[in-house]
């Protein structure tokens, strides 16, 4: 089973779990990606996240499609807010359901770390005296 | 033909839009496309990459665009 959203709201981390929680599964390994207060040092107001929508579902979608063919997984649960969000808010979650605890500990870690290289999502950093693209300059 | 692009993240503040209409020559190649926009907008050379999507897939430099595709700069992504 495959579910993904990008949200314009809360994410319910709680409804991430339930959903990922199957019979079949002995264990759900859940990722919550959190804003943090600081970026190398200089203190961060928010975190602004912008996403090509049917692109990064797409992109999303292979994802998880790999990590099925790739781990004895049985569930995915995928979220992305875009919009404004301050320290500590929710940006990403994503929770793996698997008969055993190994395969869902490596796709999880498979699918963040793919997230944040190929799927179409950005965020831009806000400070007090300016905003920055992160990543987009050298 | 004129194609409509869309633009995301730094790219979208680069170009002054979230779209912008050009007039390409027919079947135009994703790495001549590049070359246009690049001369438009010459400060989406100072990104670390840009990628150009056609209908929702990363293009590779030699795949043609046709009339009607949706296309996309896609800078740096920093998601998650």
């Amino acid at each position: 089973m495959i579910e993904i959203k990008i949200e314009k709201e809360t994410i319910s981390v709680a409804e991430c779990l339930q959903k990922a929680a199957v019979r079949e599964c002995g264990g759900i390994n859940l990722f919550v990606g959190t804003v943090r207060s600081h970026t190398n040092g200089k203190k961060v107001e928010a975190l602004f996240f912008e996403a090509y929508e049917k692109m990064a579902l797409k992109e999303l979608r292979k994802i998880a499609e790999d990590s099925i063919k790739n781990w004895p997984v049985q569930t995915i649960v995928i979220r992305h807010r875009v919009g404004t969000l301050l320290v500590g808010d929710i940006p990403v979650v994503i929770a793996v359901g698997a008969a055993h605890r190994s395969a869902a500990f490596e796709a999880c870690q498979y699918i963040i770390d793919t997230l944040k290289q190929t799927v179409p999502i950005w965020k831009k950093e806000i400070f007090r005296d300016g905003e920055v693209w992160v990543a987009a300059h050298p | 033909m004129t194609i409509t692009v869309l633009a995301f993240g730094i790219a979208k503040e680069m170009i002054g839009g979230s779209t912008v209409m050009l007039q390409v020559r027919e079947d135009i190649k994703v790495s001549d496309l590049r070359i246009v926009l690049e001369k438009q907008y010459p400060s989406l050379k100072d990104l670390t990459s840009v990628l150009i999507a056609v209908n929702n897939e990363y293009a590779t430099a030699e795949n043609r665009i046709r009339e009607g595709d949706e296309i996309a700069i896609i800078p740096p992504v920093s998601g998650g």
